[in-house]
């Protein structure tokens, strides 16, 4: 994959192949050593490549919005929950859900390092390990939402969640009005990323193809 | 540690940048290192806190500048290094020039499903949890050179229990060699005019999740 370098402008080619160079060797030890498998390296990447998404979380998010003891269920243990559906690996226990309601709005954040649900949301996107959201999200998360094009009324509350521990949160988000009926597959493409971290909401139905 | 990856609250890093579309890696290496350090993680080479705190003990200048994986790549270094499992001249040779060091286990293609799902960090209490819901706490006011998870932004703060999540493996102590050491962890909640004054947005409400050590009645 060496030959996508120049596909990333961003990074220079003398930098990266040092990188990619070091990264490599690093691997070449740690095998000789007898510590990592390759088959193993391949099968873990393989694995965030294709099969670890946020579609995970937008189909637990649809579940809880057409089935009102799923979502019950769901904010009262949601690593339980979860595990009733088949379709997301253990969660390692540590799952909380939180509801987004007309009154107050939940966003996540791991100040410190990057702890996210990576099993419901797959790997978290650059922006949210970088240090303009971790800084900003527990002081002006307003401001952040700002950034992401979301103005939510003035007297919502804001509840900001900072992933201090191992315990790993999902935003609820609220179902957007017009969608009565829908099926959960359907309601699911309505479930954005953004929305289970409380950067964004769900999409209005007028967005998405009939 | 009082480490610049203690970011809650800082100013001057500028707006979110969004990329649309977002691959899962930008380069192959960085497939590669995730890979790497879930492998080792398996392993049982060191804990998860042992992981963080190598990252945070970066110069600040160092963290600030690496990108993310590459920051992983910096610390797992740290830990191959400073615990012995690799040498400074394999390091320079890119390569092994002795045996490895034993390890608990080794993650294998045919257990990879296995070594991907998370750790529970549930442990067996050792007494009775100290607060319960709706209880007012104060934050203690702690500046370890070591590795701690309550933020300096949340110290010796008023807050209001909120949620009880069990007993689980301390990170402060993981990190420092003394073992799982179980607490209680809490979600704490705090008014955002207690943490950043009274000009603060008084519709924001912020929770940390807090190990039982960090907390005091109030």
């Amino acid at each position: 994959m060496a030959d996508h370098d120049h596909d990333h402008p961003r990074e220079h080619g003398s930098e990266l192949s040092e990188t990619q160079l070091r990264v490599r060797a690093l691997e070449t030890i740690l095998t000789e050593k007898g510590y990592v498998d390759p088959a193993a390296l391949d099968a873990i990447v393989e694995t965030y490549e294709t099969k670890v998404g946020p579609r995970n979380g937008s189909l637990v998010v649809a579940k809880a919005w057409t089935d009102p003891a799923f979502r019950q269920a769901l904010l009262k243990d949601a690593t339980a929950a979860v595990g009733t559906l088949g379709h997301v690996s253990p969660v390692g226990d540590h799952l909380v859900a939180v509801e987004n309601t007309p009154q107050r709005h939940n966003m996540i954040v791991c100040t410190l390092c990057s702890c996210y649900p990576w099993e419901m949301l797959g790997l978290p996107p650059v922006w949210y390990k970088s240090a303009p959201y971790r800084s900003r999200a527990v002081k002006d998360p307003r401001g952040v939402l700002a950034d992401f094009g979301v103005k939510l009324p003035k007297e919502t509350e804001i509840r900001v969640w900072d992933s201090t521990a191992e315990t790993r949160f999902i935003v609820l988000p609220m179902r957007p009005a017009g969608t009565e009926g829908w099926s959960e597959e359907r309601l699911a493409d309505l479930v954005t990323r953004d929305s289970m971290i409380g950067t964004g909401l769900a999409r209005p139905p007028a967005e998405i193809a009939r | 540690m009082n480490g610049v990856h203690d970011m809650g609250g800082m100013d001057g890093f500028g707006k979110v940048e969004v990329e649309p579309n977002e691959p899962p890696f930008h380069e192959r290496w960085e497939g590669r290192v995730l890979a790497l350090q879930r492998a080792l993680g398996y392993a049982g080479a060191w804990h998860i806190d042992d992981s963080r705190f190598a990252q945070e003990a970066l110069p600040p200048q160092t963290y600030l500048a690496a990108s993310y994986y590459w920051r992983w790549t910096l610390g797992m270094q740290k830990n191959l290094l400073e615990r012995g499992f690799v040498t400074q001249d394999e390091i320079a040779a890119g390569r092994a020039l002795r045996p490895g060091k034993p390890l608990p286990r080794k993650l294998t293609a045919d257990v990879v499903q296995a070594g991907m799902t998370r750790s529970s960090f549930f442990r067996q209490q050792q007494g009775p949890a100290r607060f319960k819901p709706g209880d007012r706490v104060r934050t203690k006011n702690i500046n370890p050179p070591t590795h701690t998870r309550l933020p300096r932004y949340a110290r010796g703060k008023l807050g209001t229990v909120e949620l009880i999540h069990g007993c689980h493996a301390y990170p402060d102590s993981v990190a420092t060699g003394r073992g799982d050491d179980p607490q209680w962890l809490y979600t704490v909640v705090f008014d955002a005019r207690e943490i950043w004054g009274a000009d603060a947005d008084p519709t924001l409400k912020i929770s940390i999740d807090a190990f039982e050590p960090y907390l005091e009645p109030a």
